[in-house]
């Protein structure tokens, strides 16, 4: 198999912090492919190897084919790559940077225009705005049409969704979702957990470490503790109350529920009398399938 | 008094556009009041004015019961305030933090002494207290910067997006903090683009293009919407069908 991106012992080390730690594996062409995981995990360190402006300490890396390190002026052909800080020019207009990055490559907006269409109609109203004075989900928009602008094979986006809001995330996951459908291959990274069930395989990255990686439905079924919902009138006393009950393992706030992974297998009943005797109302305890999240927390 | 906001018909408006449309909610002693909207909804806006950085062009509103227009230094004298990109010096130790806004504060040295001490054992920092705040790792710098927000024992706390990059565990710590700091009585007012953080307010408000379109608890806005998350509640205000 042809692998789009193949990562193969890729360490790397900043002075005393070793910011990667023997990572590989491979994304198929046309994959989407989440790497999911907090600051600090590593995550933009392993896109600026992958995207050959950072050498690696040790391993090694392709990407469509070519090597990180030797073929430099093939891969920058062939990738797109939206770092997570923006970094178009800020007093170029939205015009003038996306023409910018056409001469670059070599290309024009109406060659690419299938690719970028429906973004580029989003921020078209604002192509004389200098890029600098946009709203930062225009800015994302507008440094992914730039991304794409030669119609790249593989396409690196770095943390995209990063401080915007629920439902602009939403919408960028669609778009996402749609890019595919063109062939493009897409690693992207993301810190909300709740995304990764939007790409077709994840790896769980945490301190420079690969946690995990599988289909996000693979790795939510190999959580295999017995996990629960709990809730009650006082939130925080509840939170509190479970720490101390012997059949706890784990108890972590999830929105409204309280998730308690129990030591072992038990009936909601017992969760229910423990609660009672600790003088809590309104008590709700069922058991549910983990998310993303919980496995997440376990793994750590 | 009661409330720890209240704002009535406030207003801003740049040139032609109205950034926040009058709007009026109140936020009681002790709450934690979570302010969504999406990106560009008129969330900061809003909160500049309530921290006395902007003047209103319309309404009223008082924090910690001084008013916008006429006291806004004082408001920022009561108000503890913590963004994502922090306010700490990434130069100076975690120490010299503590004593820098101590200083800002008028808190006394002894004060700041104390202060110093009590936040140090609260974040088990002690061992690192002389270390430069730049090599802190992330979590550890919010959990610092909110406790540098509260150093002067406001009446209230603003928190913009306090959270963002961090790991779910430390997450979660620092909503229990959060927490901590409400059962002492103190006012938090945060937002947030995690909508299971929203569950864990009293009560939420979502602006839309520059009103508040919804307000109440998060199970009375659930009910409200028919929704079974806040992620939908959000979703549902923030583009309608």
């Amino acid at each position: 198999m042809n692998s789009s991106i193949k990562i193969s012992n890729i360490n790397h080390v900043f002075g005393e912090v070793q910011a990667l730690k023997d990572i590989s594996f491979e994304v198929a062409p046309g994959e989407l492919f989440g790497l999911i995981g907090p600051d600090g995990a590593g995550k933009s360190t392993l896109f600026r190897i992958l995207t050959t402006l950072l050498v690696a300490s040790s391993g090694s890396a392709t990407v469509a084919g070519w090597d990180v390190k030797q073929d430099l002026k093939q891969i920058r052909r062939r990738v797109g790559y939206m770092p997570g800080r923006f970094s178009l020019y800020q007093d170029l207009t939205v015009e003038e940077n996306l023409k910018f990055f056409a001469t670059i490559f070599g290309t024009t907006i109406k060659e690419s225009y299938h690719l970028i269409e429906e973004i580029w109609v989003q921020i078209e109203p604002f192509r004389k705005r200098r890029a600098g004075k946009l709203s930062g989900g225009m800015k994302q928009k507008l440094a992914l049409c730039c991304a794409l602008i030669h119609q790249p094979e593989v396409l690196f986006l770095d943390e995209p969704t990063t401080g915007v809001d629920a439902v602009s995330r939403r919408e960028f996951w669609d778009m996402l979702q749609r890019l595919k459908a063109h062939g493009i291959t897409i690693l992207v990274s993301t810190p909300y957990m709740d995304e990764a069930i939007r790409c077709e395989r994840i790896a769980l990255i945490q301190a420079g470490e690969i946690l995990s990686i599988d289909t996000p439905k693979a790795i939510i079924a190999s959580y295999k503790k017995p996990l629960f919902a709990v809730r009650s009138n006082n939130f925080y006393q509840l939170l509190q109350d479970l720490r101390g009950f012997d059949q706890t393992e784990r108890v972590e706030p999830f929105g409204e529920y309280l998730h308690l992974t129990a030591k072992s297998k038990l009936a909601p009943t017992v969760v229910e009398s423990y609660m009672e005797e600790k003088g809590h109302e309104g008590i709700v305890v069922k058991p549910i399938e983990a998310t993303i999240e919980d496995v997440f927390l376990d793994l750590m | 008094m009661n409330a720890a906001i209240t704002a009535h018909h406030l207003t801003k408006r740049f040139g032609d556009f109205t950034a926040v449309d009058a709007i009026s909610f109140e936020v009681k002693k002790g709450e934690i009041f979570g302010f969504l909207g999406a990106n560009g909804a008129g969330k900061t806006t809003a909160i500049r004015m309530l921290t006395g950085l902007n003047r209103p062009t319309d309404g009223e509103a008082t924090v910690a019961g001084f008013d916008v227009y006429r006291q806004s230094e004082k408001i920022k004298e009561n108000i503890g305030y913590m963004s994502q990109k922090f306010s700490l010096y990434e130069d100076l130790s975690i120490r010299q933090n503590i004593r820098f806004y101590g200083g800002i504060y008028g808190l006394r040295s002894k004060e700041i002494q104390e202060k110093t001490k009590q936040i140090l054992e609260t974040l088990s920092l002690e061992v690192y207290a002389d270390k430069v705040v730049g090599e802190l790792p992330l979590g550890w710098k919010q959990r610092l910067a909110f406790a540098v927000a509260n150093v002067h024992d406001p009446a209230i706390v603003f928190l913009d997006e306090p959270t963002g990059g961090v790991d779910p565990a430390t997450r979660r710590r620092f909503w229990e903090m959060i927490y901590a700091t409400a059962n002492l009585g103190r006012t938090i007012f945060v937002t947030t683009h995690y909508m299971d953080e929203a569950e864990y307010c009293d009560r939420i408000s979502i602006m839309v293009a520059g009103k508040i379109e919804a307000l109440g608890s998060p199970h009375e806005l659930k009910e409200k919407f028919s929704a079974s998350t806040m992620d939908e509640v959000f979703v549902s205000l923030a583009r309608p069908k």
